[in-house]
């Protein structure tokens, strides 16, 4: 009997072929049964912290350009948007400015933009020149250590990470410039959902 | 894990490219398997390209419906490349939509049409493994298993692995058409029965499952019903001894 020959003659014999597909459904059904998850994963609870959609957001505490200090654990209950930048990126100079015009038109409805100037690759006075040439008014945090970026796993400049009230990250964007649209429906995306 | 290559200001999308590789050989081996079932090969590749086309419009602008006062605001983000503004299900379904239109518009027939596209497909099932492997996405669940890689904060099943190596046999058994004869479908049903047994048994290994009430995994319930549904298929597929042919 050739190789091509032994699934056609199970395919001609009708009976043969129906106890396959029985075969087939009582080791599937018992594999997804072994597979299923028991209550306490499913129930969950919060999600680890890691730097991907689905994960809590890793927390940090910077300082501030300008004086202060921000926590991002302490910012629950707002969509927080955080963006990791440099003065020399040229996507970051050009996706800065609809990210202000995002924050202007929506914080009143709770959104907050966390700004993370990646220090450690570019200098706090470059910062405070790129902030006022933009006429940025949310936080800028300063990542003097490179501390966050590392935890973050920083792959490109700039990158975005959408948190929602809970401080569960709902999407993140590495590269850009991210497009109006695309801040602004992320944005409303988790202002809808948990208003 | 390989997500994204800087190139000075521009950040390079690896699992991007991994699927568009995997899109350009599907592309290929389609043609070829088109030829070879004696069908216009013109045909069988511009009603893939034109399904792609449209899938990507349509997954576009389903997802704008979403957030229609922003795209309103600023219309030029309809063109914005990036991938996250797409809404996947409407995208396929519309690609599904407007190829199949193409075909039945240009007389392709069926289960030759479907056998041709098949190696493509699995050849593609093999880059999507790629492209999860290089973004991290399809992650496994937690393991101690001496395998496991240190993956979003945790030591974890390489099901990215996993998974490319299932798409190479399911592709390996596709290419040698064990089923029927060319152009009878059989060898489309097989795709798609062990694709569905490949996540099937995968699914189980995964940390990013849906979950359903009573801890179900809903991908593996929908992959059974699919290879019982294809594997029912290949039967009343199957021609009758009066009609087969020696290969």
């Amino acid at each position: 009997m050739t190789k091509r020959q032994l699934p056609d003659t199970w395919l001609q014999n009708r009976k043969r072929w129906t106890a396959l597909l029985i075969a087939v459904f009582l080791l599937g059904g018992a594999w997804t049964q072994i597979s299923r998850l028991p209550p306490p994963d499913v129930a969950g609870g919060a999600p680890p912290a890691s730097p991907r959609e689905g994960f809590a957001a890793p927390d940090f505490t910077l300082e501030l350009l300008g004086g202060g200090t921000v926590t991002l654990s302490e910012l629950r209950g707002q969509a927080v948007m955080v963006n990791l930048w440099a003065s020399w990126c040229p996507p970051c100079r050009a996706e800065m400015p609809a990210i202000e015009r995002a924050y202007q038109d929506l914080k009143d409805d709770g959104l907050l933009v966390v700004a993370v100037n990646t220090t450690y690759q570019d200098s706090e006075a470059a910062a405070a020149g790129f902030v006022a040439e933009f006429g940025l008014t949310f936080p800028v945090a300063l990542d003097r250590n490179g501390a966050v970026s590392n935890r973050y796993q920083l792959r490109g400049l700039p990158s975005t990470y959408f948190i929602d009230r809970e401080g569960i990250i709902r999407s993140v964007v590495v590269g850009g410039p991210m497009s109006e649209g695309l801040i602004r429906a992320k944005i409303e995306e988790i202002l809808k959902e948990t208003p | 894990m390989y997500p994204y290559l800087s190139l000075g200001p521009l950040v390079v999308q690896l699992p991007g490219l991994a699927l568009l590789a995997g899109v350009y050989l599907a592309l290929l081996l389609t043609e070829k398997r088109a030829a070879h079932l004696k069908l216009n090969k013109e045909h069988v590749y511009n009603m893939v390209f034109w399904g792609l086309v449209a899938g990507i419009v349509g997954a576009r602008l389903a997802y704008a419906t979403r957030f229609l006062s922003v795209y309103l605001e600023s219309p030029l983000s309809l063109l914005a490349l990036n991938p996250q503004t797409l809404s996947p299900v409407d995208g396929i379904l519309t690609g599904l939509l407007v190829a199949g239109v193409y075909g039945r518009r240009k007389n392709l027939p069926l289960r030759p049409t479907l056998d041709a596209l098949a190696p493509g497909l699995a050849a593609f099932m093999v880059a999507v493994g790629v492209a999860h492997f290089l973004s991290g996405d399809a992650f496994g669940a937690p393991t101690d298993l001496p395998w496991g890689i240190y993956l979003w904060d945790a030591y974890r099943h390489p099901t990215q692995i996993y998974e490319v190596i299932l798409a190479l046999g399911v592709f390996l058994a596709v290419w040698k058409q064990p089923l029927g004869r060319p152009g009878d479908g059989l060898n489309f049903l097989l795709l798609v029965a062990l694709s569905g047994g490949a996540r099937l048994f995968l699914e189980a290994f995964r940390g990013d499952s849906l979950v359903w009430d009573g801890g179900w995994r809903a991908a593996q319930i929908v992959s059974l019903a699919v290879v019982l549904i294809s594997l029912a298929l290949m039967q009343k597929w199957y021609p009758p001894p009066q009609n087969r042919q020696k290969r």
